[in-house]
């Protein structure tokens, strides 16, 4: 089992994320989860999303999750939210930052000796999509530091996932997986 | 002619979206609906394949949720295939028109996605309007996943609007956990939905004039004992055999089985919880995981049908087990929980059953319920099995603050 706990504030959709990592990780025979924590639902509340990925049918429906992977998409939820809640030894972090990584982990010292990266979905999501949409950057970067699938692959799927929006926005939301994918570290 | 909906053999859709392709599936001929949370993506994509095509039917926005049912029951009573989806303090507000649907034996589906019910005010999930609803005559079919919402909701057609049966159906899902939550989900074809849930044959629609009809009749002492009477019977006796019947031509179609009572490793089962919701899916998985690395022989009941109520079912599964634990998922306000007073109420008349019995009150309001405190649960029935008598309380609050909250028999 593969779980992911994103941090995000309502309305820079990690919910969409978590939904599209959702249907492209399910045409390829496995089975997905993808859920949220609402609260009171303001846009701009933090809030976190989830996703579960296994090789057999996801029975589990608790809500309680040591995630694999940690992915931050709002830079100051870094700092406000509790972000290595139930971590496991060997969780990853993917933080949105237009920070280094030692610039990161010296400005939020928690992070100190974890398996950390870091990429500007914000940028990103500025200069390819051109509204702050970090979403999609993130999927971008999580790719390559999962390893989970070939970045064409991912592409080629995100493509479907996105279809019933116009050629310009799916081009652009591609750009964006492509150049966080390149650009994290 | 409504558009055909190309979809894949595997879609990735949550319980919301579940229930709204099967509505969309069966050809509603009219949805009255006022939008609530968590339910509201029911109408909301129902409205949407609507408007773009899909579905030859009435879209009525109304004023209120007791309008949204009234509507439904004009509808219904005018002769067409008829649903709707409501939550919480939007299904406290139809509670009077529930009655005169099932009284005036009116086959009208009804989504619920369960919600806590104010004050406090709430959005998330829990099962007190369920069971608000549990005495109101109508069907009331629970589901643990949206793959089961999509499911059931083919299934509560076929069932309530049957001749034999003619009662509306309720199709029961977890507010957020199932409404909310993306899974994988294996559709129909749109023609093989419909071919399953069959084109709606109406019996004394208002609309046929050749053939006038009354409903909502006053009926004082002469005859609404009768009336009730014959509801009841109906459902203590052609309800069952009718889900059945369903269920095994659904399996027949789709490979998927459901049964009244769904049970998990029960064939040698001590120590057993008896759940609702999503949460019987988390309790499965906590039995598989306390077999093998604690050697309790835990066993999962899931009720499919809640009512009417499987009591012969239950009496059947739980008459070798040592200890029971009933899990409500509604505050009890004054008493034991529902599933507890049932169960000692199937135990009372069930003279091979002698289990010790207690009575879990969790997850109000959302609250999680995770794999840790169900294996504390086995463990606790499993002392008890070995005690062969209640160590504890009836009734203990589960992950609530403040120190231990538990009641009776202490």
């Amino acid at each position: 089992m593969l779980e992911i706990r994103w941090h995000s504030r309502a309305g820079q959709g990690a919910v969409t994320g978590a939904k599209g990592l959702a249907d492209v990780i399910s045409t390829t025979g496995k089975f997905v989860q993808a859920f949220a924590f609402y609260g009171s639902a303001k846009r701009g509340a933090a809030m976190t999303a989830y996703n579960r990925v296994d090789d057999e049918v996801i029975i589990n429906h608790e809500k309680f999750m040591n995630p694999d992977f940690v992915l931050v998409i709002d830079p100051a939820l870094t700092y406000t939210d509790d972000i290595t809640l139930n971590e496991k030894g060997d969780t990853k972090y993917i933080i949105t930052t237009h920070m280094t990584k030692d610039e990161l982990i010296k400005s939020q010292p928690v992070l100190e000796g974890k398996d950390v990266y870091v990429v500007d979905c914000m940028r990103i999501s500025q200069e390819t999509i051109g509204r702050p949409m970090p979403n999609t950057p993130m999927l971008g970067a999580l790719m390559k530091v999962s390893g989970m699938y070939d970045i064409e692959f991912f592409k080629e799927n995100m493509t479907e996932v996105l279809k019933k929006f116009p050629q310009k926005i799916i081009d652009a939301n591609l750009a964006a997986i492509e150049t966080a994918y390149n650009e994290v570290n | 002619m409504a558009d055909k909906m190309e979809l894949k053999s595997v879609e990735v859709w949550d319980g919301n979206m579940a229930s709204a392709q099967a509505l969309r599936q069966s050809q509603v001929d009219v949805v009255a609906a006022y939008p609530i949370t968590p339910s509201t993506p029911i109408v909301e994509n129902y409205a949407g394949f609507l408007a773009n095509g899909y579905i030859d039917g009435e879209y009525v926005m109304v004023e209120s949720e007791h309008a949204a049912m009234s509507g439904c029951i004009g509808a219904s009573a005018a002769g067409g295939r008829v649903a709707t989806a409501t939550s919480s303090q939007g299904f406290a507000l139809m509670v009077e028109t529930l009655y005169q649907a099932s009284g005036m034996r009116l086959p009208i589906v009804l989504h619920v996605v369960n919600r806590a019910l104010a004050a406090p005010l709430n959005v998330n999930g829990d099962h007190s309007d369920m069971y608000l609803g549990r005495d109101s005559g109508w069907i009331q079919l629970d589901t643990f996943t949206p793959q089961e919402a999509y499911d059931m909701g083919l299934c509560a057609f076929k069932i309530g609007e049957d001749h034999d049966i003619r009662l509306p159906v309720m199709v029961h899902q977890d507010g957020f956990i199932s409404s909310h939550t993306a899974q994988n989900i294996n559709p129909l074809s749109d023609d093989d939905a419909y071919a399953f849930v069959g084109e709606f044959q109406p019996m004394n629609a208002m609309l046929d004039f050749e053939k006038p009809a009354t409903y909502g009749t006053q009926t004082e002492e002469d005859w609404h004992f009768e009336h009730k009477a014959r509801q009841h019977n109906d459902l203590m006796t052609k309800v069952f055999p009718k889900i059945e019947e369903v269920f095994a031509e659904f399996e027949a179609k789709t490979g998927r089985k459901y049964k009244l009572v769904e049970d998990y490793y029960m064939e040698d089962a001590e120590v057993v919880i008896v759940a609702m919701g999503t949460t019987v899916e988390t309790a499965k998985l906590t039995a598989r995981i306390i077999r093998e690395q604690e050697g309790i022989k835990a066993g999962v009941i899931g009720l499919r049908v809640v009512r009417p109520f499987p009591f012969e079912k239950l009496a059947d599964l739980l008459k070798d087990v040592k200890a029971i634990g009933a899990m409500d998922r509604s505050s009890p306000n004054g008493t034991v929980g529902m599933l507890y007073n049932e169960i000692a109420g199937v135990m009372a008349g069930t003279a091979e059953m002698n289990a010790v019995m207690t009575n879990y009150i969790y997850g109000l309001g959302g609250r999680d319920m995770t794999v840790e405190m169900l294996k504390g649960i086995f463990r606790e029935l499993n002392e008890n099995a070995k005690a062969g008598k209640r160590l504890g309380a009836i009734q203990r609050f589960i992950n609530v603050r403040g120190p231990e909250l538990s009641f009776l028999g202490k």
